[in-house]
C-alpha cells in the first residue's frame, strides 16, 4: 500500500516508558475485524487510553496535552507478540511516522517498514537521554534523518546513528513497496518455482 | 557445513538482494479471515490476481463462535469478516474451509493434519503461531498484511536472513511434565526478546522422544521468545505423521519428496550464531504469573521479587499490580475461575488425552468456568471416537466447536474483567482473553488440575 516518503523529520516526541510493550496493548484483537485499512488510530493503544466506559485515562501520555508528535518512543522490546499489521496502521493512522526504542521485535519492525513507520533502535543511553530531555522539557525536539541515519536530540546536539538495509532504506526514501519489486522479476519467479520440489 | 535451517532457507532463495533482503520462495501460503481482507484490496486496487491459488489455503477461525455454528453468525462485524474470506477465496480460486466445513479449524492445526505442512516446506500465514509448522522441519513463520499480498501477489516475500540459535534440551522428562512446560521453560530463561533476530532449531533427546504434537506445541511458542521461528528436523515420526495425508504427495512425487527431506538436518560441524543446553530433569511443570509469556516458573516456586531482576522494576511492578499478584507470593492454591483448553499451542488430541487423564473420575469445581475447544473438526471426532467426551461429560465439562476462542477472544468467549484464566494458550498479555482478564498460561495438566480443584494446583499431586 503506498504510504509517504520520508526523508528527515523533526518532531517533539511522545514518551512511553515501558518495556516489552506487545501488540495486544497497541491494538487489542477486538478491534481486527475491519475489512478495511481505515480507523485504527482512534483505537491505538485503546486499553491503556480510555476506561471501560470509554472516558480517557487522564495519565495515559496520548490524554496528556503537554506531550504530542510524529515520533512515538517505547521502552526496550517494543512491538512484540501477534504479528498483526494493525499495531502498526494503528501507529501510522494516530500520526506518527516514527517508532524510536532500544529494541524492536522482528515482525513488528517489518510491518513498520512495510507501512511507512521508520522504526528507529538507539542504545539504551541514548533512548534515557530522550527521555531525560522531554522530561525537562515536554516539547524537546527529536531530528531524524533518514538519508543520514542519525537521530538527534536538538536542544543537546547528542546524536546517535541507527542501522536501516540499504534495500528498505530507498524503499523508505521514495515511497516504494516490495511487491513493486517482485512484480518486476515475475519471470524469475516462474522459472523458480518450476523447479521447487513441493 | 550447513544447518537444517540453512539448507531449507537456501534452497528457496530466488534472488539475493546486496545490502538488502532476499527474495524467498514460499511452498504453503495459509491464509485467515482476520489478516487477509486488506490484503486482497490491495490486489485489486493493483488489479492483479493471486499467482499461486494451489499453493495458498483458507481456513476461518479466528473470529468464529464456538456454540451453534450451524447458525448465522451474530456479530456483524465478524460475519462481514468470514464472508469476505470467502468471496475472496471463491473469486480467486483457493480453496476455502470456512464455518461448518468438515475440515475446518484453527490454521496451525488444520494444516499438519491434511499433509498441507510438509517437511523442508517454507510456510508462511499472517499470524505470528505459524512457527507451529516447524516441528516438520519446515521453514515456518508469522507475516503482517502487507507481506500477505505479497504472496498472494508473488508467492515470494522479502526477508533478511535471520541468525542461528540452537537449543538443545538433553536427558528426560519427569512425571508431569509435557512439551508446554519444556517452552515455558525456555522462554523463561530466555525472557520474551531473548531470541529476537534469531530462527530457532530444537534438538536433544527431549524433543527427539517427544510426538508430533508435542513438537507443535514446542515450535509453536518459539514466537513467545522473539524468535522468527523454530524446528525440528525431521525423522520417521514426521514421516510417518505426513505419509497418507491429502495433500502429502503420493507415488514418485513421494520418493522426490523423501529424497529432498532425507538430506533435512544440521550437518556435524555446522556452527550456530547462538547455542543453548538446558537438562529436561531441571523442568518443572510451569505457569505464569505476569503479564508476558517469559514471566514463568516451576508451579511450586514463589513470584520473584523485583529486586531479583536485572533492570525492568517499574515495567515488572505495573505487571503484577495488572495480575493483583506480590513479590514473593506463592502461585499453588490461588482461586481461578476460568480454565481454557484448546488453540493452536494446545488444542491438539494429545492434549485433550492430557487432561481427561487428570479429570477422570473427578468432578468440574463449581466455580469454575471450563472452554475445551477443540483445534479442529479432525481433532473434535477423535475425542469423541477415543471416548473422551463420556469421561469429560461425566466430569461435568461440556465441549465445544473448533477455533481460537478465548486464546485471542475475538468470539464470545471473554474472560471477564479481573477474573483469572487458567489457559492453556500462547499469550498472557494484559486484556488478551478479554479486556482486564488476568491470564495464568500452563499446559493441559495443570488445567485440569485447576478446573477440578478451583485452584492452581501441582498436577502430579493428581496423577
Amino acid at each position: 500500500m503506498a504510504y509517504d516518503k520520508f526523508n528527515t523529520l523533526k518532531s517533539s516526541i511522545v514518551p512511553l516508558p515501558i518495556e516489552n510493550v506487545d501488540t495486544d496493548q497497541i491494538i487489542p484483537a477486538r478491534f481486527l475485524k475491519a475489512t478495511e485499512r481505515k480507523g485504527f488510530g482512534d483505537n491505538l493503544f485503546r486499553d491503556w487510553r480510555y476506561n471501560p466506559d470509554n472516558t480517557p485515562k487522564k495519565d495515559f501520555v496520548l490524554n496528556q496535552d503537554k506531550y504530542a508528535g510524529k515520533i512515538l518512543v517505547g521502552g526496550k522490546n517494543f512491538g512484540s507478540g501477534s504479528s498483526r499489521e494493525h499495531a502498526a496502521w494503528a501507529v501510522y493512522d494516530y500520526g506518527f511516522r516514527c517508532v524510536v526504542s532500544s529494541f524492536f521485535a522482528d515482525i513488528f519492525r517489518n510491518n513498520c517498514l512495510n507501512v511507512g513507520v521508520l522504526p528507529v533502535q538507539v542504545s539504551a543511553e541514548f533512548l534515557e537521554k530522550i527521555y531525560a530531555e522531554t522530561e525537562k522539557d515536554p516539547k524537546a525536539q527529536v531530528e531524524i534523518s533518514l538519508p543520514e541515519q542519525t537521530i538527534t536530540i536538538v536542544g543537546t546536539g547528542e546524536k546517535e546513528s541507527f542501522d536501516i538495509n540499504a534495500y528498505k532504506k530507498d524503499n523508505m526514501l521514495n515511497g516504494f513497496d516490495d511487491i513493486d519489486y517482485l512484480l518486476n522479476i515475475k519471470e524469475e519467479i516462474t522459472a523458480f518455482a518450476e523447479n521447487t520440489p513441493l | 557445513m550447513k544447518t537444517l535451517f540453512d539448507k531449507v532457507w537456501d534452497s528457496h532463495v530466488v534472488r539475493k538482494i546486496e545490502n538488502g533482503p532476499d527474495v524467498l520462495f514460499i511452498d504453503r501460503h495459509m491464509v485467515h479471515e482476520v489478516t487477509s481482507p486488506v490484503a486482497f484490496l490491495g490486489l485489486k486496487s493493483r488489479n492483479i490476481g493471486v499467482k499461486h491459488p494451489e499453493k495458498t489455503f483458507a481456513t476461518a477461525d479466528h473470529n468464529t463462535p464456538t456454540i451453534n455454528q450451524h447458525l448465522p453468525v451474530k456479530d456483524p462485524l465478524s460475519a462481514k469478516q468470514l464472508k469476505a474470506l470467502e468471496e475472496n477465496s471463491n473469486a480467486h480460486g483457493i480453496s476455502y474451509w470456512g464455518l461448518g466445513h468438515e475440515k475446518n479449524g484453527i490454521v496451525h492445526v488444520v494444516g499438519p493434519e491434511y499433509g498441507i505442512t510438509q517437511p523442508g516446506a517454507t510456510i508462511v500465514c499472517g499470524d505470528s503461531h505459524t512457527s507451529t509448522h516447524g516441528a516438520f522441519g519446515a521453514i515456518a513463520f508469522g507475516i503482517g498484511t502487507s507481506e500477505v499480498e505479497m504472496v498472494l501477489a508473488t508467492q515470494c516475500i522479502m526477508q533478511p536472513k535471520p541468525k542461528s540459535m540452537r537449543i538443545n534440551v538433553v536427558g528426560n522428562l519427569s512425571k508431569g511434565v509435557t512439551p508446554k512446560d519444556v517452552a515455558l521453560y525456555i522462554i523463561s530463561q530466555l525472557t520474551t526478546s531473548g531470541a529476537t533476530g534469531y530462527f530457532v532449531e530444537y534438538a536433544g533427546d527431549v524433543f527427539k522422544n517427544m510426538s508430533m504434537e508435542g513438537r507443535m506445541t514446542v515450535c509453536n511458542l518459539s514466537i513467545e521468545m522473539g524468535a522468527r521461528g523454530g524446528m525440528i528436523a525431521p525423522d520417521e515420526k514426521t514421516l510417518d505423521y505426513v505419509k497418507g495425508r491429502e495433500f502429502t504427495p503420493t507415488g514418485t512425487a513421494w520418493d522426490k519428496a523423501k529424497a529432498y527431506w532425507d538430506t533435512l538436518y544440521t550437518e556435524e560441524n555446522a556452527t550456530f550464531d547462538k547455542e543453548l543446553t538446558f537438562k529436561g530433569e531441571d523442568i518443572e511443570p510451569m505457569i505464569t504469573y505476569g503479564t508476558n509469556p517469559g514471566m514463568g516458573m516451576g508451579i511450586g516456586n514463589d513470584i520473584p521479587t523485583a529486586e531479583s531482576l536485572e533492570g525492568g522494576v517499574s515495567t515488572y511492578k505495573k505487571s503484577l499490580q495488572y495480575m493483583a499478584f506480590n513479590e514473593g507470593d506463592s502461585m499453588i492454591g490461588k482461586p481461578i475461575d476460568f480454565v481454557f483448553l484448546g488453540s493452536c499451542t494446545n488444542g491438539r488430541i494429545e492434549d485433550f488425552r492430557a487432561f481427561t487423564e487428570i479429570i477422570k473420575g473427578k468432578q468440574k469445581a463449581p466455580n469454575v468456568t471450563a472452554w475445551l475447544v477443540p483445534g479442529s473438526h479432525k481433532v473434535e471426532a477423535a475425542i469423541k471416537e477415543e471416548g473422551l467426551l463420556d469421561i469429560l461429560t461425566a466430569a461435568g465439562f461440556e465441549l465445544r466447536e473448533p477455533g481460537c476462542s478465548a486464546c485471542l477472544a475475538m468470539n464470545d468467549d471473554k474472560v471477564p474483567t479481573g477474573k483469572y484464566a487458567v489457559s492453556t494458550s500462547n499469550r498472557n498479555f494484559e486484556g488478551r482473553q478479554g479486556p482486564g482478564s488476568r491470564t495464568l498460561l500452563a499446559s493441559p495438566l495443570v488445567a485440569a488440575a485447576a478446573a477440578v480443584t478451583g485452584k492452581v494446583t501441582d498436577p502430579r499431586e493428581l496423577l
